[in-house]
């Protein structure tokens, strides 16, 4: 039983993935509360050296051919042993297709409470969790004795979790890995765009509330009038209306343009991570408690149809 | 011929407003409207359809009996679902852990090749409904999935990373997958479609266990974000409208 934080590196072909230091910069908010070390967890293979920059105490480094990528039996058996033999007070994973993965396998194998969601900590050890779409937070102790938590981003600045000190790396024995449930059989390239919407600087943006197909040449007309590029949240690419070369959000693409003019979107989580780097956020939506006019510059409290014509034709006019 | 089980969780919908209850600690569920976990089970039934439609089998959808259940479960059987089930029990405070407990108790029974549920639903406290069940049956979990096809006796699904990238990766049968996005978009069905299947099917009523809820962490009080800044409001007609962002646009310098 310890009183440290321990954080699971997430990493994908030889890149750590920024919430990994998102959680260390968590885990340091945390350790001071809990008086304990910040640990980071690194499981690889021959990836020793991505440990260089991690702002921690101490690097635990497990080693195996079947940990060089992620795959979740293999992460689950190696990481289940850690934790029972060690015993931290908390345990970081990112809310992400890797963490998630692992975190709520180990909860129900080792009989250990998880809190999902957690956006940040605060100074006396308490969670605060992000949950309904981000319309509502919860709060509560870290519950004992091993907290497993999953991190989503937006409560700590990755750069916070970055050190230009090396920190000390202490290999850690690794279980016998065998009769894997899952392997990795292949990495599929994701499909070659026409536009790469991380480079464009004017984004019209459509989410569910464009309603249909037909509907994403309204927003198509607006684009092509100021000179944009249309692009689209979870929902519109889920139904096929658009391709996923044009997902922003978690599991597409992050943007920084000029100006994000985002149509019927709610600003679930999920989405909101990507654009947080854009210029300017303007938004059209007919909830005025919709959350993404919590971080949108502007916005209008409209239904996208009554307003994307005439503006496409002022647009046009204003030429 | 699979043996394909979905897993329909009911979440509360968050277009209706949200409100704390006297407890200052949960959501006050009084007047939740239940519906499917919308961006993700549904595609979970899909999925399970699709492999039943190329590979062949049957799909079993099963639900936690809160109101709206019966609407998830015809919908599902008008869609071509075998075989529908309610699992009784007071869910509507229960946590994931418990859920995943009480419906691995039953799915056990059916010996299935593959179970399916949604990655994800937006009122996970306590983790995802899909790798608690998958270790409480002892099976293998991956979730972000978006593809799930069978080929030598193994599975093969692609699963979603940041940015586009998917990975391949083959898992021993049986299974459980966290959908992400089912290979399609889940189809339509009309209204009548629904009407005739609550006629032609049936659904099956079971009971859970006691609802073991440990695992989850507790919350001593639940708040709405404030926000660190709220958007200026641009009001007006949709003309009045237009005519400042032109302006705006321009003063931003894309115009």
């Amino acid at each position: 039983m310890s009183q440290d934080i321990y954080v699971v590196i997430e990493h994908l072909r030889g890149q750590v993935a920024d919430i990994s230091y998102t959680m260390l910069a968590a885990a340091r908010e945390l350790s001071r509360a809990t008086s304990g070390k910040v640990i980071a967890v690194l499981l690889g293979h021959n990836a020793k050296n991505l440990a260089r920059d991690f702002a921690a105490d101490q690097v635990l480094y497990l080693d195996h051919a079947s940990l060089a990528e992620f795959t979740s039996d293999a992460y689950q058996k190696a990481l289940a042993e850690l934790i029972s033999k060690d015993q931290p007070r908390a345990v970081l994973f990112g809310n992400t297709s890797i963490g998630a993965d692992v975190a709520s396998v180990l909860s129900m194998r080792l009989g250990l409470p998880l809190v999902n969601s957690c956006r940040s900590f605060t100074s006396e050890a308490k969670f605060i969790s992000q949950i309904c779409g981000g319309k509502i937070m919860a709060e509560g102790e870290l519950p004992s004795p091993t907290a497993l938590v999953t991190m989503v981003p937006g409560g700590y600045q990755p750069d916070q979790g970055k050190s230009v000190e090396s920190p000390p790396v202490t290999e850690s024995a690794v279980p016998a890995l065998e009769a894997l449930r899952v392997t990795l059989s292949k990495y599929i390239e994701p499909e070659s765009a026409d536009v790469d919407i991380s480079k464009e600087p004017l984004l019209i943006a459509v989410g569910r509330g464009i309603q249909n197909k037909d509907n994403i040449e309204l927003a198509d007309a607006l684009a092509q009038a100021i000179g944009g590029v249309v692009c689209a949240s979870r929902p519109v690419i889920d139904q096929g209306w658009l391709p996923t070369s044009r997902l922003v959000g978690k599991s597409g693409k992050h943007v920084k343009p000029k100006i994000y003019f985002a149509m019927g979107i709610s600003g679930a989580p999920e989405h909101v991570e990507a654009i947080t780097q854009s210029d300017t956020i303007i938004a059209v939506n007919t909830d005025p408690r919709a959350p993404i006019f919590n971080v949108a510059k502007y916005g209008v409290e409209m239904d996208i149809f009554e307003l994307v014509e005439t503006l496409t034709e002022t647009v046009k006019q204003a030429k | 011929m699979m043996n394909i089980v979905v897993l329909a969780k009911l979440v509360p919908d968050l277009v209706e407003e949200l409100t704390i209850d006297a407890s200052g600690a949960a959501l006050d569920l009084t007047f939740a409207r239940w519906i499917i976990n919308e961006l993700f089970d549904d595609h979970a039934i899909e999925q399970g359809i699709l492999l039943k439609e190329r590979s062949g089998g049957t799909v079993t959808v099963i639900a936690p009996d809160l109101e709206g259940a019966d609407d998830v479960l015809f919908t599902a059987a008008a869609k071509g679902a075998d075989r529908l089930i309610k699992v009784r029990s007071d869910f509507s405070a229960a946590n994931n852990h418990a859920v995943a407990r009480a419906f691995s108790a039953i799915i056990k029974g059916f010996q299935p090749d593959l179970i399916l549920t949604g990655v994800q639903a937006h009122n996970d406290l306590d983790g995802s409904a899909g790798p608690l069940l998958a270790e409480s049956l002892g099976l293998p979990y991956v979730g972000y999935v978006s593809g799930v096809a069978l080929a030598d006796g193994k599975f093969m699904v692609k699963k979603e990373y940041p940015g586009g990238l998917i990975a391949e990766m083959e898992v021993t049968l049986p299974a459980v997958f966290g959908i992400q996005a089912a290979e399609q978009p889940p189809r339509y069905v009309a209204v009548s479609k629904v009407r005739q299947a609550m006629k032609t099917s049936s659904i099956e009523e079971m009971d859970a266990s006691d609802l073991d809820l440990s695992g989850a962490p507790e919350i001593e009080r639940m708040f709405q974000p404030e926000a660190a800044a709220h958007a200026e409001m641009l009001e007006g007609t949709p003309e009045e409208v237009s005519a400042k962002l032109v302006a705006l646009f321009k003063e931003l310098g894309v115009l």
